[in-house]
């Protein structure tokens, strides 16, 4: 799937997007897998609280599903307007 | 229903007019337009939107779509840039056509109240001394949400 970072949570991980092979079943097993891969992803995802989640582009929470899912997105909480 | 997110400026009184005219049984129209406001002394350079294509549009979409369901509302506009904006420049602009204008009023401030925090768009600020800043979303604006 693809996993797309955008705001600070891109700066931080230095990318926008990136293909992933994960068998986690929920946006937080994915968490926990990318937190393990460098401090960057420890880094970006220290704190869940100040982060949001969309999984194929719907807004969702850390324990929904991603079975099946093309994209998970992570991203600051929205500031449109 | 109209919903358009754009890179280039919009020209506010052309969509205005566009939108209000020829309407025979709509009796109030609301516009609301932000501008990207300096933060004081001159000190904001600009201001740069990042937003998430592909789910920007849908999610503009639903939110001006539950405003037209829950107002009864003839018609709704919501236009918003992205990209590199100076102190000044319109960011984006939201119309609502109802019957009465209670509804347009109350329908535009709920899609205010929406975009600001769950469309997907991220202001970052650059200032004239080269500093830059991401925007924090403000516990307000979230709590904004739950009047509705």
């Amino acid at each position: 799937m693809d996993v797309l970072y955008f705001a600070w949570v891109r700066e931080r991980i230095g990318l926008p997007k990136e293909s992933v092979t994960t068998d986690a079943e929920t946006v937080a097993e994915l968490v926990t897998e990318l937190r393990a891969r460098e401090d960057r992803y420890d880094l970006a995802f220290s704190d869940l609280n100040a982060l949001r989640v969309a999984v194929d582009q719907e807004l969702t929470d850390f324990d929904a599903s991603i079975k099946g899912a093309r994209e998970v997105a992570f991203f600051p909480p929205m500031t449109g307007g | 229903m109209r919903i358009v997110v754009q890179e280039q400026p919009f020209d506010f009184g052309a969509e205005a007019d566009a939108f209000a005219d020829g309407r025979h049984d709509m009796g109030a129209i609301v516009t609301f337009t932000g501008v990207v406001r300096d933060f004081g002394g001159g000190g904001l350079d600009a201001m740069e939107i990042e937003h998430y294509p592909g789910m920007t549009q849908k999610a503009l979409e639903k939110i001006a779509s539950e405003a037209v369901d829950r107002w009864s509302l003839g018609d709704a506009l919501v236009i918003h840039r992205y990209g590199r904006m100076e102190p000044g420049e319109k960011i984006m602009m939201v119309a609502t056509a109802a019957p009465h204008r209670k509804d347009a009023f109350e329908a535009a401030d709920y899609l205010m109240d929406y975009l600001k925090s769950r469309a997907p768009f991220w202001k970052k600020e650059h200032a004239v001394s080269g500093e830059t800043g991401w925007v924090a979303a403000k516990d307000e604006d979230e709590d904004a949400l739950t009047r509705w």
